[in-house]
């Protein structure tokens, strides 16, 4: 018997009304997936497809319209401490040290403040951010206040990790030195994550499996199981002469070309 | 450099200072002796030191202590008052978009009509206590304190709040740890304009009727023709204000520390 997959999307659609024009805009539909223990799965398709509107759906923060969605076999409606989200933007709040802002979600969750404070710092330190817990957001680089993000978001212990283009707002390598540090603290901590990305290499570098969804209406249209070591070194992965054709294979399935043409 | 930085600054700080009380000499002197000079009589402007002089007589004849005492207990209280309610009501109109757009239109009417006009008719209704003054007061405060709130609210970034709630925040937390903090800035952008006003709105009503406060000795001596004590009340009016005013800015500098100083403005 196959064990229950962390994350669970059961033909899950989502409509949005658009009251102006007495229209409905389908997201998503008939959406299904699974999400094994320990998985870190990419989602890939072409901006408005909806992507984050299926991580909202993950986190509990909006309804599907109709479908399903499950967190280790229970059924996500609000909001739980199972699932913790990361996006683009830091959202660090900039009244607090970056020590405070990490304690954040253990604070709203009721843990005892030496606890979440342990907690914090442990974190911190294997996000390489030591040196700047008691320092305020604005006076940390892009990329570092992207760690003290990632640092929030494991702080809280979460099942599963759902990240929307964590990385799409830093320099080219920066984002290589985050995605390392993504790649190892996964591994590390055997946590489950779906990765939003618009960066086919860094789908490849850091995942197990991708898939790829059409045109709104958002469809998963493909799943592509990325079969190369190393998903804890993405560094090293991302230089894997098998590299090249996954990322010549997503191009055609997101018809990049034909686009560009 | 790290050591050369904070030397220079404190060079240049103190230029300032200097330039600062350099100017307030001259600025003094320029009143001693001045009006003097250009044959301006005393009635019209009195020299500095007449006007110390006339300090000094108040102290002793005239209750100056006393009044100046009424005048800064209504402000404290008025804008205390004007405070709490302005943070109050942004907060509940921030948090209720129905409740802004149903009231919208009365806070706007409100807003705009002259709030020195409803002097007098709160010494109608309460007669030449204390009371007309506070209220002027208050509903002077009000409004730069409940629009600024009001509006760092809405400018709050709606993923900020998903992301507590995404921690299963429930209401009270969100509003503790994210909407409270976060309109701490413009709180204090719109305490600052308040220190101000909350003194127009004492003396006007002091004006318009009583018999203590600064604004009724201000009446009393315009009546009289004693320019050198208008100019005391004027001055004491004035420290009163800059007193509030640096109560401000003390506990802005103290609960904004975060902040990029060049965020933060020099006076
Ligand atoms: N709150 C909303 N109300 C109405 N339409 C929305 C809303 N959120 C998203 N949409 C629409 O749903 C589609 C998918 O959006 P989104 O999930 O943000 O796309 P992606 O993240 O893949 O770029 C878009 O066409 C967008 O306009
Ligand atoms: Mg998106």
């Amino acid at each position: 018997m196959p064990r229950t997959p962390r994350l669970e999307f059961r033909d899950v659609t989502k409509r949005f009304a658009n009251p102006r024009q007495g229209s409905v805009v389908v997201a998503v539909e008939g959406v299904s997936l699974s999400i094994a223990d320990g998985e870190v799965v990419s989602l890939i398709g072409p901006s408005g497809c909806g992507k984050s509107t299926l991580l909202n759906m993950g986190s509990g923060l909006d309804p599907a319209s109709s479908g399903e969605v499950y967190v280790d076999g229970e059924r996500v409606t609000k909001p739980n401490r199972h699932v913790a989200f990361m996006l683009q933007k830091d959202l660090l709040l900039p009244w607090r040290t970056i020590v405070e802002n990490v304690e954040l979600g253990q604070e709203i969750l009721g843990v005892p403040r030496g606890e979440r404070r342990d907690r914090a710092l442990a974190l911190l330190a294997k996000c390489r951010l030591p040196d700047f817990v008691h320092h305020y957001p604005h006076q940390l680089s892009g990329g570092m206040r992207q760690r003290a993000a990632l640092a929030r978001t494991l702080a809280v212990d979460p099942s599963v990790l759902l990240m929307d283009e964590p990385f799409s707002a830093l320099d080219a390598q920066t984002k290589m030195v985050l995605q390392q540090d993504l790649g190892r603290t996964l591994a590390d901590t055997g946590k489950t994550a779906l990765f939003i990305t618009h960066d086919l290499i860094e789908a490849v570098a850091l995942s197990d499996r991708i898939l790829v969804m059409s045109q709104r209406p958002g469809r998963i249209i493909e799943e592509i199981t990325v079969d190369i070591a190393d998903r804890d070194n993405p560094m090293r992965r991302r230089q894997h002469p098998k590299v090249a054709a996954y990322v010549v294979q997503l191009m055609n399935l997101l018809q990049i070309e034909q686009a560009a043409a | 450099m790290s050591v050369a930085r904070p030397a220079m600054l404190q060079l240049g700080v103190r230029r300032m200072v200097v330039a600062s009380a350099l100017l307030f000499v001259i600025f003094l002197a320029a009143w001693q002796w001045l009006p003097g000079l250009l044959g301006i009589p005393p009635f019209i402007i009195p020299s500095v030191s007449l006007v110390w002089q006339e300090f000094l007589h108040m102290l002793a004849r005239d209750r100056l202590l006393f009044h100046t005492g009424i005048t800064a207990m209504q402000v404290g209280v008025g804008f205390i008052l004007g405070v709490m309610l302005g943070v109050l009501c942004g907060f509940a109109l921030g948090m209720s978009p129905t409740a802004e757009f149903v009231l919208s239109p009365y806070i706007l009417a409100l807003q705009i009509a002259p709030k020195v006009a409803f002097a007098p008719l709160f010494i109608i209704w309460f007669g030449y206590t204390v009371y007309p003054k506070i209220l002027v007061c208050i509903l002077i405060v009000f409004f730069p304190v409940m629009i600024n709130v009001l509006g760092a609210v809405r400018a709050l970034d709606p993923d900020v709040v998903r992301l507590a709630k995404s921690f299963t925040a429930n209401r009270f937390q969100v509003f503790w740890k994210i909407e409270f903090p976060a309109a701490m800035p413009p709180l204090f952008a719109g305490l600052r304009i308040a220190a101000t006003l909350a003194v127009i709105g004492v003396l006007v009503g002091e004006l318009v009727g009583g018999n203590m406060g600064l604004g009724y000795l201000l009446a009393f001596s315009e009546g009289a023709g004693e320019t050198a004590k208008v100019f005391v009340t004027i001055i004491m009016l004035t420290l009163i204000g800059i007193a509030l005013y640096g109560i401000v800015v003390a506990v802005e500098t103290r609960v904004l520390h975060y902040l990029p100083s060049r965020a933060r403005l020099a006076i």
